[in-house]
């Protein structure tokens, strides 16, 4: 996982503006403390009973599965195979969106089929194991299945329409330089 | 403890034993990255914890409903997919905070329209994708992503 680069005194900052703001809403509405202070603690203790080890989880797959394993393999593997590696090395090492586009791009110079890459780009971005499980625990188990099915689905369609699209015009001279 | 909240963490436990077992320097590695990663978002978990706790403990369930429910109509929609696809927030306070809306009275379609927008598209991260990959591409990706998201929404409104 990349280190961002923004500020974490800005975020701290936010907070402590925010906690001030509460505080006021608490003074001028009573009526609504003991429900803002409900809210704020069990959802803080739900947080905190789970994100520890999803963190956890997070780090071993990003240990474990790397960079060059993903491309490794899914450079060369085509078919029903390659897309369902494709959703599986999309949804196992983790970190955000920006990191998954380099490798795209390595896939690509591999030779990696263009549906498999947005396949991978699109599971990296919004299959992730780890934060499934975290899906599961507040959005329940109905939710995070039909939302998996259906991304999934999209996925794969969102690949072969790019690589349709992509494909029939890569011929063009114009669409070379953007490649590099 | 609800049910998931164990089976995660006897999940994570496990994984990290065998990993132990299998190579500890690289166990201890990923141990670090968790410690490193939960300093990083513990300001954007408090961030979301007492905002949550002002907008849920003030805001009534029907107003609530109003904003970001079944009221809320397509223009709810088209505003809550286009603040997903602006936003970045990591998904791992983006699900207590969808899970706290929808316990209060957001519809189904509002908070997947939300969750899809917010992970499949970047407009903060659009430039990287553009250079790593092509313009084109980054623009069809996120195009088709956002109209999928909505379909996504809808469909989840529908079967749920």
């Amino acid at each position: 996982m990349s280190v961002q680069s923004k500020n974490p005194w800005k975020e701290w900052l936010v907070l402590i503006i925010l906690l001030i703001i509460t505080a006021l809403v608490a003074i001028l509405f009573p009526a609504h403390q003991s429900s803002i202070l409900k809210e704020s603690w069990s959802l803080g203790k739900e947080m905190l009973m789970i994100l520890p080890a999803v963190l956890i989880l997070m780090g071993l797959f990003s240990v474990w599965i790397s960079r060059d394993m993903v491309v490794r393999h899914l450079g060369q593997t085509s078919g029903i195979r390659g897309v369902a590696l494709a959703l599986l090395f999309g949804a196992t090492p983790t970190g955000p969106l920006y990191v998954a586009f380099p490798i795209a791009a390595a896939l690509r110079h591999k030779g990696a089929r263009l549906s498999n890459i947005v396949i991978f780009l699109t599971a990296w971005a919004c299959i992730k194991l780890p934060q499934e499980m975290v899906e599961l625990n507040f959005l329940g188990a109905r939710f995070m299945i039909t939302r998996l099915i259906l991304t999934s689905t999209f996925a794969i369609l969102t690949g072969l329409i790019i690589e349709k699209i992509l494909d029939r015009q890569n011929i063009a001279p114009e669409n070379r330089k953007g490649d590099d | 403890m609800s049910s998931s909240a164990i089976i995660i963490n006897a999940l994570a436990l496990l994984l990290l034993i065998i990993a132990l077992f299998k190579d500890r320097s690289r166990a201890w590695k990923a141990l670090r990255m968790a410690g490193r990663s939960f300093l990083r978002i513990l300001p954007t978990i408090l961030l979301v914890v007492v905002l949550m706790g002002l907008i849920v403990g003030l805001i009534t369930p029907d107003k609530l409903a109003q904003w970001l429910g079944g009221k809320s109509g397509v223009t709810g929609v088209l505003i809550t997919a286009m603040a997903g696809a602006v936003l970045h927030i990591p998904s791992l306070v983006a699900f207590p905070m969808a899970g706290s809306l929808l316990r209060s009275g957001a519809s189904v379609t509002i908070i997947a329209t939300f969750v899809a927008t917010l992970t499949m598209i970047g407009m903060v991260t659009f430039p990287i994708e553009a250079k790593e990959l092509g313009k084109r591409f980054a623009l069809l990706r996120n195009g088709i992503s956002f109209i999928f998201a909505l379909a996504l929404g809808v469909l989840m409104g529908v079967i749920l």
